[in-house]
């Protein structure tokens, strides 16, 4: 996949120099470990839950000058891809303009982990992506 | 043995506690295999000695919409150290609910040596219990034939509507808004949709996970599941059925395993099927 923004661009790079299976999904959990819940209180607002998320997934987005920044709450300790798409999504989406985020495919969660996802869990990430571009819209 | 050394109210030796799992993992005997909706989960930590099946990449035919062949799944269990007197103890996360349609994908196939650990990984995890990230060397098992019965738990479209067309029990496991017809997908899951909404006629709506204690992931007491599921009757046959026949595999454990009901089966085509057939009867 090419023509995703930069830092996005790095993160598929990036995995698809493994072609071992198990060394590229430990390359993901390192990200969903190095993901980090907000301060927003709980319990979160229902119109910042993303739909069909069966992880519980909330998104705030925050325009400043120059671009967007989100954060986002994985509520749910189980929800490991949730949480790697997060972090992902809020680095390779911080900065980026309405346009810019409104470009990047939807396919960017397969080309993260794979066409073995359930039908049913690649929704709900390909929904967290989405939401962001509504936020940003 | 007592394989559910917590649950007193359940006689079935299909269940077993976090407790018996930690007792025997170590017995040869005995395999391990967690079952997740997130592929992630195994690999970030797991039981000392469970290996991972993963329901699309291992009991799905890569083309056609079924389950793998008799030779696949025969070799499925060879590798996984497997054979017929193996006991298989199946858990995972989102309260058991792909570890459930692991074991009835089993079962189809004739395997019934096997168990669901209550609670699941969420339990598991909660008691602070032991997990790893080795991924264990399994001694490849002989092979054995095993061959797929679809008659006895399985349940076809013919037979689903001949089912209903003579009044037989019937559950829907699907949310609220998918029984009514509000909505002809799962919330977010548009790709497993259909081109009508409701609900087969004479389907009482009952979804899968109230059968669970949310805080625990354990099942819920069988005097809570009586209640839930009182208004069947264990002298007829019943189906249920979802949306592609994974949360109504939950709930066929449920019936058949907790609650003794000895004829249930499960209606796997469920509602992407049944939603997009013509001519068939519909209820909102």
């Amino acid at each position: 996949m090419t023509g995703l923004p930069p830092r996005l661009q790095d993160v598929v790079d990036t995995l698809a120099l493994f072609d071992d299976r198990s060394e590229k999904i430990q390359a993901i959990i390192s990200i969903a470990e190095s993901y980090s819940a907000p301060s927003h209180p709980k319990p979160y607002p229902v119109e910042s839950r993303v739909p069909g998320c069966e992880s519980e997934v909330y998104v705030w987005g925050r325009h400043f000058e120059g671009g967007w920044s989100f954060e986002f709450a994985v509520d749910n300790p189980q929800g490991l891809s949730a949480m790697a798409f997060a972090k992902i999504l809020q680095d390779g989406l911080n900065g980026l303009t309405s346009d810019e985020i409104r470009q990047v495919p939807d396919d960017l969660v397969y080309e993260v982990f794979g066409r073995e996802l359930s039908m049913g869990k690649s929704m709900g990430l390909i929904n967290m992506l989405q939401m962001c571009k509504r936020i940003a819209a | 043995m007592n394989a559910t050394a917590n649950r007193s109210d359940v006689t079935t030796d299909k269940l077993v506690s976090t407790e018996w799992v930690a007792e025997n993992m170590g017995d040869s005997n005995i395999r391990l295999v967690e079952s997740n909706e997130d592929p992630l989960v195994y690999h970030q930590g797991h039981i000392p000695g469970a290996i991972e099946i993963d329901w699309i990449r291992d009991l799905n035919d890569a083309i056609r919409r079924d389950y793998l062949s008799n030779e696949a799944f025969s070799e499925l269990l060879s590798k996984a150290g497997i054979g017929p007197d193996t006991t298989v103890v199946f858990y995972g996360d989102k309260n058991n609910w792909w570890a459930t349609y692991t074991l009835w994908v089993f079962e189809l196939f004739g395997f019934t040596n096997s168990k669901i650990m209550d609670g699941g990984s969420l339990k598991w995890k909660n008691e602070g219990r032991e997990l790893t990230k080795e991924i264990p060397n399994v001694a490849v098992a002989p092979k054995q034939n095993w061959t797929r019965d679809d008659s006895t738990i399985r349940a076809f479209r013919d037979e689903v509507l001949s089912h209903q067309k003579q009044s037989g029990q019937l559950i829907d496991v699907r949310s609220p808004m998918e029984f009514s017809g509000e909505r002809t997908h799962m919330e977010g899951y548009p790709n497993e949709g259909a081109l009508r909404g409701g609900h087969i006629p004479g389907a009482k709506s009952i979804p899968w996970a109230k059968a669970v204690n949310p805080e625990t992931g354990e099942f819920l007491s069988l005097d809570e599941l009586n209640a839930l599921y009182g208004s069947f009757s264990k002298d007829n046959e019943t189906i249920v059925y979802c949306r592609i026949g994974e949360r109504s595999s939950h709930t066929w454990f449920v019936m058949k395993y907790l609650l003794g009901h000895p004829n249930v089966r499960n209606y796997d085509g469920s509602w992407t099927e049944w939603g997009n057939l013509v001519g068939v009867p519909i209820e909102k």
